[in-house]
């Protein structure tokens, strides 16, 4: 595991120029303020894992990084690009980024294999025998190819996470962004969709991952991000972070975390 | 459960349930005769069914007069109540069919009635669902077009005041829907459009088409609409009727494709969006093909509505399939034999209405067969 760890450790350019760069973002649901002056700087090839109770605004701020969420003040600029209304940017941001939710959201009226080939016909042109075989690619990576004449509504929770996260893979994406991949499956299922996200960590692809799963941040992430009531309280390596809290409200969390597993 | 019983022996073979339980007998015992008071009601009502239906073939058929030759209908009177006169229908049913059309020229809209058929039943086999039907669309409704006007390749112009029965009511339905449909869809898309102007202007139509009766609507297209237009010019009637009857249709099924994009979870819109599929195709691949199967039925409710609502042109003086039935038994000869008439146009809006409704039904299987697991 330690070997793991390490050789993930190097696999980080800490020269390369940043992947994901949030100045000062502001955002306010109503009169809510869901994001406080949050800054972060995601380094290519990267890994982070934000984690935080809820309500803190973890997913907000990776929907933020896509646009889902609209942030009001701030800057966010992914791979060179800075988010604004310009819509050419928006679907320039979209192709490179891919995004794994929390419920899955296959299209339950097309296939396995349709789900992970429209995008890139549609989206970037692809031939579709070309998208079908790098579909299957894919689908083979995260160990489901034989379902791929099913629907997504014949599989199980795993599978169905298992083919969003091929589905989002099939767009080539440089960014994976994944809102809290493994908190809608049941225990025994949430392993396989942990272990497909540490091999696809293994292959270098720049991600940030919401997730209460510490035993992933300690075995993938390059730093952990710890957020509360809106604001960035704590970032660091893994280790440090679990082992050595700082603020009492990331003491206050991991022993809510530690009490719960 | 294990294959083994507690005391170690194998399981018992299994048993079929009691015969007064399955079958015909079974299903009697539970639906009709559950009890006394169920199995007396079930009697009255079964002696009552009985004989009116014995009464209704008495009169329908074995009393029943096919033809009389010159319009001598007497012999018919004399059966009144007691016999049905269809000679009123094979003497006017083609006057029912097609109106005031020119005798000579009836195979024109005949034949239009089989093309329109013909295009349903095309239409509805999903093996056709391709680009390609929507030419075939075009190119059927102009050869109608063709057929009904004349005027060129030989045959003799009809105007459209001389169109009548049952091929009116099919053009107002299938242009009306095949029209309104579109429309529909973008005013559901444009309702929910985060532009304030589409939104508002989609609201407005909306709002404003269902707040008044289709009766007033074609009232306003045949009477007051001319008013408005420059001296001379002249748009046709039925065309008017058409438009009207299109514009209506559209803001009802409009609700009805809107009520199918709000029941769709949000999570299918960012995913679209995600993924970096634009506005159209992420309407056209994830959100109409599910919220449309989500609304079949009431879909299907509102066509077979408005293919019944085509008959109220009559007040604007069109003479659509139940219009012409009505008109054929003014002749003072044929006068009093209302009840056959309306029994025959009622089962030509029944065939049509009934069709339309199994279809729906065998559709919503099959497509919504992907939400089985």
């Amino acid at each position: 595991m330690s070997a793991t760890t390490e050789y993930l450790a190097s696999a980080v350019r800490v020269d390369a120029p940043p992947a994901i760069l949030l100045d000062k973002v502001n955002k306010w649901f109503g009169s809510l303020h869901v994001l406080r002056d949050v800054c972060l700087n995601v380094a290519t090839g990267e890994r982070v894992v934000v984690c935080g109770p809820s309500g803190s605004g973890k997913s907000t701020l990776i929907r933020c990084i896509n646009r889902l969420e609209i942030h009001q003040e701030g800057r966010i600029i992914v791979n060179g690009t800075e988010l604004s209304d310009d819509i050419r940017a928006l679907d320039e941001i979209r192709r490179e980024v891919g995004m794994v939710f929390q419920s899955f959201n296959l299209f339950p009226h097309l296939t396995i294999l349709e789900n992970c080939t429209l995008a890139p016909i549609w989206v970037r042109n692809m031939p579709k025998q070309e998208a079908e075989a790098l579909a299957m690619e894919y689908l083979t990576r995260v160990r489901i190819p034989e379902q791929a004449k099913k629907y997504p509504g014949q599989l199980s929770g795993g599978q169905q996470q298992r083919v969003a996260i091929a589905r989002a893979l099939c767009m080539k994406p440089k960014i994976m962004l994944f809102d809290e991949p493994t908190s809608a499956l049941d225990p025994e299922m949430i392993k396989e969709v942990l272990d497909t996200m540490i091999g696809l960590a293994e292959t270098g692809m720049t991600m940030i991952c919401v997730t209460h799963e510490m035993g992933f941040a300690r075995t993938v992430a390059d730093r952990v991000v710890f957020m509360d009531q809106g604001e960035i309280v704590e970032t660091g390596a893994p280790t440090q972070l679990f082992e050595n809290p700082q603020t009492d409200r990331l003491k206050l969390f991991l022993s809510q975390i530690l009490r719960g597993h | 459960m294990s294959g083994m019983t507690l005391d170690g022996t194998a399981p018992a073979a299994p048993r079929t349930p009691p015969l007064s339980q399955i079958g015909a007998l079974g299903w009697m015992r539970a639906n009709l005769f559950s009890s006394w008071m169920n199995g007396a009601l079930t009697l009255v009502i079964g002696y009552l069914i009985v004989r009116w239906a014995l009464g209704f073939f008495d009169w329908a058929f074995a009393n029943a007069i096919w033809s009389v030759p010159n319009n001598q209908t007497q012999v018919c009177r004399d059966l009144k109540g007691i016999g049905a006169c269809w000679a009123v229908i094979t003497e006017k049913h083609r006057f029912i069919l097609f109106g005031t059309y020119p005798y000579e020229q009836h195979w024109r809209p005949a034949l239009c009635i089989v093309l329109f058929v013909a295009l349903y039943i095309v239409s509805a086999m999903r093996r056709f669902w391709r680009k390609e039907l929507a030419l075939v669309w075009i190119a059927t409704l102009g050869v109608i077009g063709v057929l009904m006007w004349g005027g060129v390749l030989g045959l003799p112009y009809v105007p459209q005041e001389r169109w009548g029965g049952l091929v009116i009511t099919l053009i107002l339905a299938t242009f009306g829907l095949a029209f309104a449909f579109p429309l529909a869809i973008l005013v559901a898309l444009g309702r929910r459009s985060k532009l304030p102007a589409i939104k508002a202007l989609c609201v407005l139509y909306v709002e404003l088409i269902r707040g008044v009766p289709l009766i007033s609507l074609l009232f306003m297209a045949s009477v007051m609409f001319p008013l408005f237009l420059p001296e001379g010019m002249n748009i046709d009637k039925l065309l008017r009727a058409q438009i009207a009857i299109i514009l209506f249709a559209g803001a009802y099924l409009a609700e009805v494709v809107r009520g199918g994009l709000q029941a769709l979870p949000r999570g299918q819109y960012e995913a679209a969006e995600a993924l970096g599929l634009s506005y159209w195709q992420k309407t056209g691949f994830i959100i109409l093909p599910q919220a449309l199967r989500l609304v079949i039925p009431p879909l299907v409710n509102t066509f077979i509505g408005f293919f019944k609502d085509t008959s109220l042109v009559l007040i604007i003086g069109i003479f659509d399939l139940l219009t012409a039935g009505k008109t054929a038994i003014i002749e003072p000869a044929w006068q009093g034999f209302g009840i056959e008439v309306y029994l025959t146009v009622g089962a030509i809006y029944f065939v049509f209405c009934f069709a339309m409704s199994m279809y729906s039904q065998r559709l919503e299987a099959e497509l919504n067969r992907h939400r089985r697991s």
